[in-house]
């Protein structure tokens, strides 16, 4: 059994889980690889499956077809007790009736592991809690008592860490506090660690590949800064920030360049970065990748360019305004200017083109449920 | 502590403090009233009674007023067997009903959770004893563990009892027929702690490295103790004065009486009043002081 715990972090393979229970299907089809010493984050809107996903892997849910491998070795059929995982609870789990220290310890017992008081005021110390070792879980505040759900989790050493949702329930301040050392501590211990959140710039600030999750399937993955650039999908670009996304015949395929035609307007994106080439596509744009100017500006064709639209809505967030522009034809557009004194002063009403280069857009594989330009 | 609960909603809601302790003084007057009256004084009046002296008469059943503690030497010396059978039975029941009850409890409570249905039938089962009267209950244990009953008969037959023996009369038959009359007592304050029971925390147990057995006994065992505590004295209390299983025209025979019945045969037979009156009292001094005792022990002040 002891071998079972190493103190380096190990692989995990999902091969083919589907997941139902009765009147649903939580998970369709489910393959996944997460390379040992990984941090990897599972993003999905609630319901998409990703906390079944983890608690399959846990062992207290079975999968209805599919393995679930861990090293290497399948764990499919092994009690969620002889799994070599540890899961950091949403609700944080933390036993009421033991001390913040016993509840540390309480895997180290159960695993007739030697010194576990010392060992557990250890992994207190990693997260600078050993002062209140003695106190009761429900004395502490919501920050602090997912330190010690972290703290009793971690000081298994397991081959895989578990986070379903631990920093949810978290004001933003202690949050981003939070995910600044979870981060660092996974680099510190060398776990792989599996993050399920519905939070897209958690998901991106921590891990090292992010997989977009969305009806019991897996959209998209990859590194957080290729699936931002480079969405594949309507719901990826629209979950993981926020997207322009316009619907058109392709009018033009050329070697390097995929065009549609919108409204009369011809809407380009590179060949490489789309996913589809003929037909009724879809193509976006990022809005801090969108400016507007007042007058039409003389652009050559590395530029998108439409307009004229009217200035709908105007939202200050601090470093930057965020302008809803009513393009007839394309539908409002959100374009994100920094307010480092270079966009134009406009107010509300006025009439602005916008316009972004080609490389920035991106071709989807599927058509959004809604396109911006729907209304039409 | 009510008092102070009461005063304290009413600070909070902003109306004048004197007023609120007067509302709340008039909400608690029936409840100290009702305590003074029905409580209070029967026990000071069970206490005087203990320490009667006999008339100077000799009419069986005078007593005067007096200062006898010798009252409560004659009834320790005299009924010393009873007491220790009171208190042996009523832990024997009380641990049986405890090891019954809390699977049923466990599994109304935990394993039943999401069907209401079924766990307001079963809950419905669990008090419909309650629906006949306590005494028509226990004799119809009577008739079923009667001398002449199959099961009587049987059980000699196959040897298990000796021909010349029976079931009614017998330790056996009392200690069944007080764990069967409070097994109710016993599963709705265990239901109750496991309904609450918190099943993530089940699983954290288990994603511990905890064996069911080991979660179990290290989580959900704990977090049952309340309802455990509670049911526990809610049994063992009334069980130690019941004298209704005990009594010879129940499950009892001549060698099962217990505190209950002496008292019962010392007021209304005997008709010596103080010994009676003392018996009860150290009765009540006794359950007074094991429950605190235990109490304290389980470390589930806080709980309760």
């Amino acid at each position: 059994m002891a071998e079972q715990f190493v103190a380096r972090g190990q692989d995990l393979e999902l091969v083919g889980i589907r997941k139902e229970f009765p009147g649903f299907t939580a998970i369709e089809n489910l393959d996944l690889k997460i390379p040992a010493g990984e941090f990897f984050a599972l993003l999905g809107p609630s319901g998409c499956g990703k906390t079944t996903t983890l608690r399959i892997i846990a062992g207290l849910e079975e999968p209805t077809v599919g393995k679930v491998l861990i090293g290497g070795k399948d764990v499919t059929d092994t009690k969620p007790h002889q799994r070599p995982v540890n899961t950091v609870f949403q609700s944080y789990a933390l036993f009421p009736h033991m001390s913040v220290l016993e509840n540390v310890a309480f895997g180290l017992r159960q695993r007739k592991i030697e010194e576990p008081l010392p060992k557990a005021t250890k992994a207190l110390e990693l997260v600078e809690l050993e002062h209140l070792a003695n106190r009761k879980p429900q004395q502490l505040s919501g920050g602090q008592q997912q330190r010690v759900a972290l703290a009793r989790a971690l000081v298994n050493r397991p081959a895989l860490l578990l986070l379903d949702e631990p920093l949810g329930a978290l004001d933003l301040k202690l949050r981003r506090q939070m995910q600044v050392e979870l981060k660092a501590i996974q680099m510190e211990v060398g776990l792989t660690f599996l993050h399920v959140t519905h939070d897209q710039e958690e998901a991106m600030d921590m891990a090292d590949t992010v997989a977009v999750m969305n009806h019991g399937q897996i959209e998209q993955m990859g590194a957080p800064e290729a699936l931002y650039d480079r969405p594949k999908t309507a719901f990826v670009a629209r979950f993981l920030g926020q997207s322009n996304i316009f619907v058109g015949d392709v009018v033009e395929n050329t070697e390097h360049t995929i065009a549609i035609n919108v409204n009369g307007q011809r809407i380009a994106a590179p060949k490489l970065r789309s996913e589809k080439h003929e037909g009724k596509i879809a193509i976006g744009v990022r809005p801090e990748k969108a400016t507007f100017h007042e007058t039409k500006p003389q652009l050559g064709s590395e530029h998108n360019l439409v307009g004229p639209g009217e200035i709908i809505d105007i939202r200050f967030t601090g470093v930057s305004n965020q302008y809803l522009i009513d393009v007839p034809g394309f539908g409002d557009i959100t374009v994100f200017a920094q307010n480092v004194g270079k966009s134009p002063v406009v107010e509300l009403g006025a009439q602005v083109y916008v316009s972004w280069k080609v490389e920035h857009s991106f071709g989807l594989s599927d058509l959004p449920a809604k396109a911006d330009n729907d209304e039409i | 502590m009510a008092f102070v609960a009461l005063g304290q909603g009413g600070a909070k809601s902003s109306a004048p403090v004197k007023n609120s302790s007067k509302v709340a003084f008039i909400l608690l007057a029936p409840g100290m009233i009702y305590l003074g009256l029905f409580f209070l004084t029967p026990l000071v009046s069970l206490v005087i009674t203990s320490l009667k002296t006999a008339s100077m008469t000799g009419v069986i059943g005078m007593y005067d007023y007096g200062f006898e503690p010798g009252n409560y030497a004659y009834a320790i010396e005299q009924y010393g067997p009873q007491v220790i059978r009171s208190f042996g039975y009523a832990l024997t029941a009380t641990v049986l009903a405890l090891v019954i009850s809390y699977p049923i409890a466990y599994f109304i409570g935990v394993k039943a959770r999401g069907k209401p249905v079924l766990q307001a039938l079963l809950l419905t089962l669990v008090i419909a004893p309650f629906f006949i009267s306590f005494l028509l209950r226990t004799f119809a244990w009577k008739q079923i563990f009667s001398n002449e009953a199959p099961i009587t008969q049987f059980l000699q037959s196959i040897g298990l009892l000796p021909s010349d023996q029976y079931i009614i009369g017998t330790s056996f038959a009392v200690i069944f027929g007080l764990t069967y009359n409070f097994i109710p007592f016993m599963t709705l304050p265990i239901y109750t702690s496991l309904e609450r029971l918190d099943v993530r925390l089940v699983e954290a147990g288990s994603d511990l490295y905890a064996s069911p057995a080991k979660t179990f006994w290290k989580v959900t065992f704990p977090l049952s103790l309340p309802g455990v505590i509670s049911g526990t004295l809610l049994t063992f209390i009334p069980i130690s004065g019941d004298y209704v299983n005990a009594s010879r025209d129940f499950l009892g025979g001549s060698d099962t009486a217990m505190i209950g019945n002496v008292v019962e045969a010392n007021y209304f037979r005997i008709q010596d009043y103080p010994t009676a009156s003392a018996l009860s009292v150290m009765l009540m001094a006794a359950i007074v002081i094991l429950v605190s005792v235990y109490v304290r022990r389980s470390g589930t002040e806080d709980l309760l």
